[in-house]
């Protein structure tokens, strides 16, 4: 009899076209390869080069989200896209699209949003599907039992001549998690404690599966939430084995199976869940009942406290001393009360419907205090209309919050929208790196119900004061 | 792709952990659509205030840092974003080496593709090198992949590992596929 294999270690088996040895990594077979504007070009450029053409167009599929605009105005008015390179970059994935054969969906198209958003959301993503895009967040389709990776434009060049990659066998890391989240506690605010726990590399080298009665009790937007981040601790890829709430998620989707196709592929679904006695690497244990609302004080996403705990001291680390002079914090601090500039609430981390629905929640009925700059951005344009159709664009904009088109944003201020130097900005995105949101921007990531809570009150704020 | 067999040159010290790749290619040089002259905003931040004028503490404004091929850096160097560019900006810079105690998987793959040797030592052996660095000026470090060693002209010797079908490609100077 076979031995018990993890989730992992089938799909990647599935896909293994030949194996490594001590000499040579395994080729694997990439079943959706998903491109965006920024790290494709230069990949459309070597494949020109050398005269190549795509192995599988059909299994190629592009949109663009970090360049792009989110002002309504310069999406669908017609006005200039204020970056001229921003620009340059969407006419270019343009003409690659057009001139390889690989479906986008452009920056007016209905179904356009953040690369990681939309997959799922158009059913692309799929149980046991390895999925691969030129961007770290690819973690994020793991959430519905797909083995997903980021991977460099070289490797998007791979991909386009050949659907394969190659690549060394990671190894397993089980993340078991049990206990149930305390009202005000929050997916993000569990994967901030999984990373603060486990450091931001301690992750590396590993594909994490997540498990255990919290994440099975999970819906789909906050599983990926959770997967999203896995690449904040190191790692590979996160995945959740596919269940009941996975399935409810995919069916009917647009790019899902349908009919017979749907019957023969949630058998095959069925089959992805590690066996019993299944071992991994490594294993770590989460009571996420003692867990409490999160939020970052440093520039990395490990360096985590609770809100309403106190900054550590850690004295001969030259990195740490560096990161709380940049922050302006000092050790033995409070971040709680302290006052905020600017509330971010979006990303692919939480710019889905639920994540705007908990912001909401929060903002229904009160302000955005006086002196914050609050902006909500919905990680696509289904996410904005069904936000719309339930109300949620009116609280936010009577709350006195601006609300925008989807894309990625302020997470990382390629298109401009740019925390200012020496602002505190609590957002609900993914990386508080030196600089990331804007020259000089001291990030604080948070969950949206805390984010929210912060624009209400002007300064860091736990969630549970207001719900 | 140029091979890499030798290596010795002049080294440049970076003794911070976590180094992530906005530090190393900020993204708001990520609009561009080629791979070429990324060099220039290398460590951008770090590199030059806002003002656009040169830190002068910083390693790489330093007369010293002038033509040197190997970076010493702290652990999980290359975490976060999976962007090609921070090997583009290394490369054109110049690094052919980088050595730390760890790297992030995604930036391990991006700069083998771009012909960048990465050495995994010990924590206490990159402390050594830091150390020594400090301790002699113009600190040279010898570097040969054919042989596996690391050395530099005071004592120092180290082996150390690499993948072999990457040291295969970088010993060609090959991406990994077919060029």
């Amino acid at each position: 009899m076979a031995a018990p294999q993890t989730l992992f270690e089938k799909v990647w088996r599935h896909h293994e076209v030949v194996a490594e040895t001590a000499d040579t990594p395994a080729v694997l077979y990439i079943d959706l390869h998903l491109i965006h504007e920024v790290t494709s070009p230069q990949a459309f450029t070597v494949l020109r080069q050398r005269g190549l053409g795509l192995r599988r167009p059909e299994r190629t599929f592009a949109t663009m989200d970090h360049s792009t605009p989110t002002r309504t105005e310069q999406v669908f008015g017609g006005a200039p896209i204020t970056l001229e390179d921003a620009a340059r970059q969407v006419s270019e994935l343009e003409r690659n699209c057009a001139a390889f054969g690989v479906e986008l969906l452009g920056l007016r198209d209905a179904r356009r949003g953040i690369v990681h958003i939309i997959g799922p959301e158009l059913g692309l993503t799929q149980p046991g599907k390895t999925v691969v895009c030129g961007d770290s967040h690819t973690s994020t389709h793991g959430a519905l039992g797909a083995l997903a990776f980021g991977i460099g434009t070289t490797e998007v060049g791979h991909v386009f001549a050949t659907q394969c990659l190659l690549q060394r066998k990671p190894r397993t890391l089980a993340i078991n998690v049990n206990g149930a989240l305390q009202p005000g506690v929050t997916a993000k605010d569990l994967i901030l404690a999984i990373i603060g726990r486990i450091g931001v590399g301690g992750g590396t080298g590993h594909v994490i599966e997540y498990r255990g009665e919290t994440i099975r009790a999970l819906d789909m937007d906050a599983r990926m939430t959770v997967c999203n981040m896995s690449i904040e601790a190191g790692a590979r890829a996160g995945m959740i084995a596919p269940d009941e709430t996975t399935f409810r998620y995919l069916a009917g989707r647009p790019r899902a199976p349908q009919g017979e196709a749907w019957a023969a592929a949630l058998e095959r679904w069925q089959q992805l869940p590690g066996d019993p006695g299944a071992r991994f690497d490594r294993e770590v244990d989460i009571d996420a009942a003692a867990l409490e609302p999160m939020m970052t004080f440093g520039t990395n996403p490990g360096m985590v406290i609770p809100i309403g705990g106190t900054i550590p001291e850690r004295t001969g680390d030259p990195a740490f001393a560096k990161s709380l002079a940049y922050m302006g914090f000092a050790p033995g601090e409070r971040i709680q009360e302290h006052p905020v500039n600017v509330v971010f609430v979006g990303s692919c981390t939480n710019g889905r419907l639920s994540d705007l629905r908990a912001a909401a929640s929060l903002l229904r009925g009160r302000k955005v205090a006086s002196g914050v700059h609050m902006l909500v951005v919905p990680g696509s344009q289904q996410v904005k209309r069904d936000a719309e159709a339930e109300g949620l664009d009116r609280i936010f904009i009577d709350a006195g919050a601006e609300w925008r088109e989807s894309g990625c944003s302020m997470c990382l201020g390629m298109n401009g929208d740019l925390v200012p130097k020496g602002h505190y900005a609590v957002s609900t995105s993914n990386r508080n790196f030196e600089g990331r949101q804007g020259i000089g921007a001291r990030t604080l990531l948070a969950s949206p119900l805390t984010a929210a809570a912060c624009a209400v009150r002007g300064r860091v704020t736990d969630p549970r004061e207001l719900l | 792709m140029e091979p890499i067999r030798t290596l010795r040159s002049r080294t440049v010290v970076l003794p911070v952990s976590d180094i992530d790749t906005d530090q190393i290619i900020p993204a708001r040089f990520l609009t561009t659509t080629t791979r070429e002259g990324l060099g220039r905003h290398l460590f951008a931040d770090w590199r030059y205030a806002p003002d656009g004028s040169e830190r002068p503490d910083f390693v790489l404004n330093q007369p010293q840092a002038a033509g040197c091929t190997v970076l010493v850096a702290g652990h999980n160097f290359g975490c976060g974003s999976s962007r090609e560019h921070a090997a583009w900006a290394l490369d054109n810079y110049g690094f052919r080496c980088v050595i730390s105690s760890s790297f992030a998987d995604i930036f391990h793959s991006n700069a083998g593709k771009n012909g960048i040797l990465l050495i995994t030592l010990s924590e206490d052996q990159v402390n050594a090198l830091l150390q020594r660095a400090r301790q002699h000026e113009g600190y040279k470090l010898s570097v040969s992949l054919e042989d596996n060693t690391l050395s530099d002209d005071h004592g120092f010797s180290a082996t150390f590992q690499v993948d072999p079908f990457r040291r295969d490609c970088l010993l060609q100077g090959l991406d990994g596929e077919n060029g």
